[in-house]
This record gives structure tokens, sequence and C-alpha cells, in this order.
């Protein structure tokens, strides 16, 4: 059982999460992923390690009540344990000295899996620029935490409320206007961001990292339930991502996947619904 | 008095009602019957059966107890040998192993051997008592044990009995591998059976951790340098499921089997939205393989309400490789066997789900390097089979988690780590393997006995070490 330290809402909807996993904030790397399944009914929920603390011994998802799964997720209370946790999956982010400048871009909640790879890519001793995106000002997560460990910060917002009035995509192409030279950009959101993201860096052939989220089952490999399209391969998110180069990647094949199961997941959320107002009226 | 040369009748539920549940299909024989299937056995001087067993069960042993109604003095002499009798008894492929050699399979049909067995066993699990868990000595040596299948599973029961300190660790949440996640209820019941013989094993002082992914949270090296295990026994199976690497594999509506049935077993989806995880099942269903795992995806899909389920094998009935019971079950419960056929394109509709299966026609040709005859397309054959539904079961490779985190642990071309066929011992001073992650998929009894031969070579290494 895993124990929920601390539970903060970020914004409408959207949880953070602490949990004490001594063992596996001692073995994540930026990019990595875990599954939680909340109780024995429950799905296998994947969701990235928004932030571990080695030292503390805990480690931080933020996540999206979106669905049945997530939305049982978000019920639970500070004291409260989760009943499995498998991590880190998936393979970590590439991070070294001595990579230039990077852009690290986060679209809505896509803010804080984005955030611990620019802390990495910063404390690497590289330039980061992030860029951080979201609807508007109310919904923008991680501010604080994201300048902290930027040499520059954009924020993007749809309706204006807050910095540039637009996508992450109008802030990135300044960037690129402005002469600077960069070396890799990293996006991570969603699917249509990270879409629009790529085609912005295709023309200049920059190198740009995208961290993909299929419908995941086990997470080892062993189901083939997460592949997705790479160029002429085949690939298993899982294991052999979740992040790829945004070049290669089957897009289109990618969200039709994920929307697999919309008839049944709402199924399951109303049932989970009734259960709760059960719950509520006793 | 005349020998019976048929085996007794196993009682089974009705084709047309059990392919719409999950419960078990084989109902398992009566005290009666039981005693007069073992009545029919000759108590061989020297028993052919026993050499077809992996593990070598005194055969003719465990049957002559079973004639008196002695059944827990039988189930004894099995476990001498074999720590899962409940499992075995019903998913054993008897007809190529003991029951394949039986003297009575001759003139009649071979004694029931696997029958017999599970009754013994599950006699055994309705009989026994809940006894105290046992604790092993506070300087036993500590042995890891890496995957929860048949194969770590006898391992570990056989190092425990020995006085080691065994600790399991299991990728998943729950134990037992593929009997878990694979092999489905109405084969093989996860509460009554799987979980009861995994129970046993954590009475013997067993610590089984689930949810570690060994390559992931810690590497084979962490196991034996940080964590201070003096052996290490890899039992990862064959879990990397093969696509056909056919255009519209990525349809929505295709499934490997792995999938499927994990969809369905561990995360019980045939109880959505009791259960959250949800499984997609069309009105008609093709199946392509011709082993128990397309069997079983088969039939699973018939109990979620398929209509019409195909079996699409590019051989014939002679080859199939599944289980002879399970080809006749399926058969009664009316799935369709396509053989002699292979898909070559699953084709789609706009909005991204598969509309039909596109096949050839196949025929015999000359014997492959299997001995099998290969099958050829036949030219100019080639037809649509309209189906919402593709699960592909042709077969499983090694899942290179542990390999990849274990450079010094060697591997062969395919995948499969290299170990000593007696003993385990891989090319990594105190680490052994055995069971799929070495043969390749094989069977749950030569796993198990992959797993025994390597508790014994542990044992003696760890000895020899001091
Ligand atoms: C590697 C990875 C990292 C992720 N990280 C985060 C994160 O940090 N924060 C966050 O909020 N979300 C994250 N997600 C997405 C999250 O897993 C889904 O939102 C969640 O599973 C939805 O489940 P549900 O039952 O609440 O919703 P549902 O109503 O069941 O599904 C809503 C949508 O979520 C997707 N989804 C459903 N089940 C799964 C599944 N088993 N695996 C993946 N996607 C699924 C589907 O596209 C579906 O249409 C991540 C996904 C992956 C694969
Ligand atoms: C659907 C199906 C039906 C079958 N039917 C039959 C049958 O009727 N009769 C028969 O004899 N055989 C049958 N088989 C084959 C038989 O089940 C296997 O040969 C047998 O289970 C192999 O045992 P194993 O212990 O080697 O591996 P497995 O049973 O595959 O167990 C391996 C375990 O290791 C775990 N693991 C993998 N990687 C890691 C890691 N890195 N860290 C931690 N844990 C890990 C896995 O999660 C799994 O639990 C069937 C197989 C399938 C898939
Ligand atoms: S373990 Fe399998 S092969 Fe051996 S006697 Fe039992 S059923 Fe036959
Ligand atoms: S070969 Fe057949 S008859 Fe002879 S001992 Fe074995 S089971 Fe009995
Ligand atoms: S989630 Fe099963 S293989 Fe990736
Ligand atoms: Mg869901």
């Amino acid at each position: 059982m895993y124990k929920i330290l601390k539970k903060e809402l970020l914004s409408p909807n959207v949880w953070l999460y602490d949990i004490e996993a001594p063992r596996i904030a001692k073995k994540t790397q930026p990019g990595q992923f875990l599954i939680i399944r909340t109780d024995e009914e429950g799905e296998r929920i994947p969701l990235t390690i928004a932030d571990f603390d080695r030292d503390k011994g805990y480690i931080s998802i933020v996540f999206q009540e979106v669905g049945a799964g997530t939305q049982v997720l978000g019920q639970l209370n500070e004291g409260d344990s989760i009943l499995d946790v498998v991590a880190p999956l998936g393979k970590k982010t590439h991070i070294e000295k001595d990579m230039g400048t990077v852009v690290c871009i986060g679209g809505g909640i896509g803010v804080a899996p984005v955030y611990p790879i620019a802390r990495g890519m910063h404390q690497a001793g590289n330039k980061v620029i992030s860029i951080m995106g979201a609807k508007n000002k109310d919904i923008l997560i991680l501010e604080k935490e994201m300048r902290a460990v930027s040499d520059e910060v954009m924020v993007t917002t749809d309706d204006g409320s807050y910095g540039i009035k637009g996508f992450v995509t109008n802030a990135l192409q300044q960037i690129i206007d402005r002469g600077e030279k960069i070396d890799e950009v990293i996006a991570i959101g969603p699917v249509v961001m990270m879409r629009s993201v790529v085609e912005a860096t295709r023309p200049y052939k920059i190198k740009t990292v995208v961290s993909l989220n299929p419908i995941m089952v086990d997470g080892t490999g062993m189901c083939g339930g997460c592949r997705v399209q790479i160029g002429e391969e085949i690939k298993f998110a899982c294991v052999d991502g979740p992040e790829f180069d945004g070049h290669m990647v089957d897009f289109k094949g990618l969200m039709s996947r994920q929307r697999m199961y919309k008839d049944k997941e709402k199924t399951e959320s109303d049932h989970v619904c009734n259960l709760t107002k059960v719950k509520e009226a006793l | 008095m005349a020998l019976v040369m048929k085996k007794y009748t196993m009682p089974e539920q009705d084709p047309a009602i059990r392919a719409h549940n999950f419960e078990e299909v084989a109902l398992g024989y009566d005290e009666e019957t039981a005693i007069a299937e073992a009545s029919r056995c000759l108590n061989c001087q020297k028993p052919r059966c026993v050499q077809g067993c992996p593990v070598q069960i005194d055969i003719p042993g465990f049957i002559a107890k079973m004639k008196t109604g002695d059944f827990s003095d039988a189930i004894e002499v099995i476990k001498g040998s074999n720590s899962l009798p409940a499992v075995c008894g019903r998913v054993c492929p008897q007809e190529n192993q003991c029951e394949k050699y039986c003297v009575m399979g001759i003139k009649g049909e071979p004694v029931g051997i696997g029958r017999l067995e599970r009754f013994a066993a599950d006699y055994d699990l309705n009989e026994q008592q809940k006894g105290a868990p046992v604790q092993c000595a506070s300087d036993a040596k500590k042995v890891a044990i890496v995957g929860s299948g048949p194969a770590g599973l006898s391992a570990a029961g056989e190092l425990a009995k020995k006085g080691y300190k065994v600790t399991i660790f299991e990728a998943l949440h729950k134990a037992g591998g593929v009997l878990s996640y694979g092999i489905p209820e109405f084969r093989l019941p996860k509460e009554k059976i799987v979980q009861v013989e995994i129970d046993d094993l954590k009475k013997l002082g067993v610590e089984i951790r689930l949810n570690t992914v060994i390559g992931k949270l810690y590497t084979v090296d962490e196991l034996m340098q940080e964590e201070d295990f003096g052996a290490v026994f890899v039992a990862t199976g064959a879990g990397l499921p093969s696509f056909m690497h056919i255009p519209g594999e990525n349809l929505n509506g295709v499934y490997s089997a792995n999938e499927f049935l994990t969809r369905c077993n561990l995360m019980k989806a045939y109880k959505f939205p009791q259960y959250h995880t949800p499984l997609k099942v069309g009105g008609t269903v093709a199946v392509i393989g011709g082993g128990n795992v397309a069997m079983d995806a088969a039939r699973t899909s018939l109990r979620l309400g398929a209509d019409h389920v195909y079996i699409v094998y590019r051989r014939s009935e002679k080859e199939l490789p599944a289980r002879l019971e399970e080809v006749h079950h399926a058969k009664d419960e009316g799935i369709d066997f396509r053989l002699l056929n292979n898909p070559v394109e699953i084709i789609g509709s706009d909005d991204g789900n598969v509309k039909s299966l596109h096949c050839i026609k196949m025929e015999l040709g000359e014997p492959d390097s299997s001995g099998r005859r290969r099958p050829v397309p036949v030219a100019g054959s080639e037809f649509d089979l309209p189906v919402e539904t593709v699960i592909v079961a042709i077969g499983q490779g090694p899942n290179p988690l542990v390999q990849s985190t274990t450079p010094d642990m060697l591997t062969n071309k395919r995948g499969n780590i290299i170990a000593d066929e007696e003993t385990g011992a891989t090319t990594k001073e105190g680490v052994f393997a055995g069971g799929d992650i070495v043969t390749g998929a094989a069977t749950v009894i030569l796993a198990m006995g992959a797993g025994k031969k390597a508790a014994q070579a542990i044992d003696k290494y760890l000895k020899d070490k001091g």
C-alpha cells in the first residue's frame, strides 16, 4: 500500500498527490511513469511521475479527473493509501551536459511531466527556455516551479488572459524568429498540441521529442496494447518510449487508438457516478 | 475382471450453456468414478507413463492409493514430485505426455491420469487444514526469484522446503504468471485453484513482492549486491506478443491474445462495469493461430458475447498445437475452424475500426525444419472474411527487460536466456534461469520441472560457496 502524504488542488479537477514510495523515488528518472490501481475493481492507470524526492522518499503525480479511473483516484484523501503502484516504467529522458538550448513545452497538465525534465536539463547546465500553455490564467499550473528551473519562461493562454494570446506554437515561432539556435524541443501535452509543435519544427529540422500516452494495460511490454507507429516500425510506448522522435510519430493512428473505448468509458463513468451518489446518500 | 477400454466420461457443463458463462467447463469426477477410473490402471512393473511426465510423478503409486480411496495418501505421493497438481491435472497436454505412453492406450484409451491427479488435488484442497506459516531460520540464506509463473513458484517451493528465505518479485499485481493472466477462468479457476496453490507456498514462508519490475525497480545486480540475495532465479516467461506485420494491425479491434486475455482474466473485464477495465468484442471475431492461446481467446470471445468466432490457422487440423481436449471443447461450443487459411491484411473502415480479414488459402507442401509440412499459399485464392475483432495468437517471445539490464547474462539470437539444461545456470555467476524465458513458450509442467532443477542447483551452489 502506498500512502498519500499530501493532496493539493492545482486547478479545477487537477490534483497533485505526494505518495510515499522511497524505493521508487530512489530509482526514478525524469520522463518515467507509473501505473496505479486504486482498488480491487479499478483499472491500471498510467501517470507520469511528475516529481520525486529521493531524500524524503516520496514521488508526486499530477492528474486530471477525466473519467471513472481518475475520478476514483481523485476521491482519495491525505492519509489514504493506494493499493498498487508499479514504477518506474518506461525509458528516462535523454538528458546530458552540453546539449545546448532546450525548449521545454508543456500544454495543460502536460506542464507536470515537463517539469522534472526541465529541471534535469537545467541542472545539467543546459539553457532551458520553457513554454507553458493553458486555456486561461486560472488553470495554469506549476508556474513558480517552472520559473525556478528555466532561463526563460513564456506563457500562452488561448484567451489572452495571461502571457501571449494564442498557442504554445506561437511562442515557439517567436523564439525561432528571433534567431535563437534551438538544439532540442521537448513537447508534452494533448496530442493535437504535440502534433502542432512537430509540424512547427519540421521545416527547421529541429530535433523534437514528444511523450506519447496511448492506452496501456501492464506497462511492461506484455500486452502490446500501447503500440504506436514510429516511422516504419511498430513500437510499444510503455517500454520503447514513452518518448519518441516527434517527426516519426503517426499521430493520426495514435488519436484513433485513444478513442477505442469511448462508449465503454461512458458506461464506466456512469457506474462510478452512481456508486458515489449511493455512498453520499448513506 | 474385464478391462475397461475407455476412460470414464468427464462430466462437463452443457456446451450451449457454458459458451455463455465463465464457470469451469470440466466438472471433475466424483469419488465413485475416480475410483473406477483408477481401477483401470494395471499398476505396471515398468510404468511407461512415468517417462512421459516431465517431473516423473510416481503415477502407478498414486493411482494405487486412489483405488482404495486413500486420496490424501495419493496426493502426498503426487506432491513429492509436483507442487501444483490441481493446475497440472487441468492443463497438462496429457495426450503428449504421461497418457501418451500408458499401455492401456495401445488397444483402448489410456488411463485418465490427469483427471485422477486433478481429483486427488481437489480433494486435498477441500480437506486441507490451514497450517501456521513456517518461519525460516534468521540466518537463512536469501534467494530471489524473478517472476511468479509456474517456474518461479515451483523453484520457490523447493527452496523454501530446503530452508532458504525466498522472495519472489512479480511485475503484475497478481502472482501466478500465465496461470493468472493468460489461462481463462473456465479452464483454471483463479480463486478456487490458483490462489489456493499460491497461498500454500506462502505458508512455507515464501514472500511475494508484487508490482515489482526487475530491470526497473531493481536490477539483478542490485538484488545481489545491495539486497543481499545469494542467488537469483530468472523465470520471466514468454510474455512479449508477436504480431504478424501485415497491413491494418494497428486498427481498433485488433488485439494481441495477451492483451485480450489479460483484460479479461487479470482485470476481470467480463465483470465490466463492476470491474472498470473495458474490453470490446464484436459480433464476429477471428482468432489467428492454433495453439492453446488461440483456443482460449476464441472461447473467451464467445463468452463475452460474440455470435460467431473463427479460428484462422495456416496449417491443417493435424498440426494444431493446442491440447486435444481444448480443440474438442472449442468445436462443441461452436467455434468455426478455418484451417489452411492465412491472413494477409486487416481491412478497416474510415473510422479506424476493423471491417474484415483478408485471407489466402494454403496447401501443405514439403516438410520444414520442424518436420511438419510447410503451408504454401494457393495463388489467386484470396478472400474476405467480414469480422469486427481480430485477435492475434501467433506466439510470444522473451521480454527483454531483465536481460537488457544484466549484460553479463547472455542470450541466444532469439533473446532467450542461455542456461544449462540440467541446472539452469546462466553465464552469470549465481544467476539461474528456467521456464519459457529459456525454452520459448512451452508448457506449465516443463516450466515447473525447470524450476525444480534450478532449485536443486541453487541449493548446491550456495552450499558449495559456504
Ligand atoms: C505514459 C502515460 C502518462 C500519462 N501521464 C498522465 C499524467 O501525468 N496526468 C494525467 O492526468 N494523465 C496522464 N495520462 C493519461 C491517463 O492515463 C488517462 O487520463 C487515464 O487513464 C484516464 O482514465 P479514466 O478511467 O479516468 O478515463 P476514461 O474515461 O476511461 O478515459 C478517458 C481517456 O483517457 C485515455 N485512457 C483511458 N484509459 C487509459 C489507459 N489505461 N491508459 C492510457 N490512457 C487511457 C483514453 O484516451 C480515454 O479516451 C498518461 C497516460 C500515459 C499512457
Ligand atoms: C493463454 C495461454 C494458455 C496456455 N495454456 C496452456 C495449457 O493448457 N497447458 C500448458 O501446459 N501450458 C499452457 N500455456 C503455456 C504455459 O502457461 C507456459 O508455458 C508457462 O506458464 C510458463 O511458465 P513460466 O513460469 O516460465 O512463465 P510465466 O507463466 O509466463 O510467468 C512469468 C512471470 O514473470 C513475470 N515477469 C516478467 N518479467 C518480469 C520482470 N522484469 N520483473 C518481475 N516479474 C516479471 C510475469 O509478469 C509473469 O507473471 C498457455 C499459455 C498461454 C499464454
Ligand atoms: S504432471 Fe502432467 S504429465 Fe505429469 S502426470 Fe500429471 S498430468 Fe501427466
Ligand atoms: S502405463 Fe498406464 S496402466 Fe501402466 S501404470 Fe501407467 S497409468 Fe497405469
Ligand atoms: S502497456 Fe502492455 S505492452 Fe505496453
Ligand atoms: Mg477508464
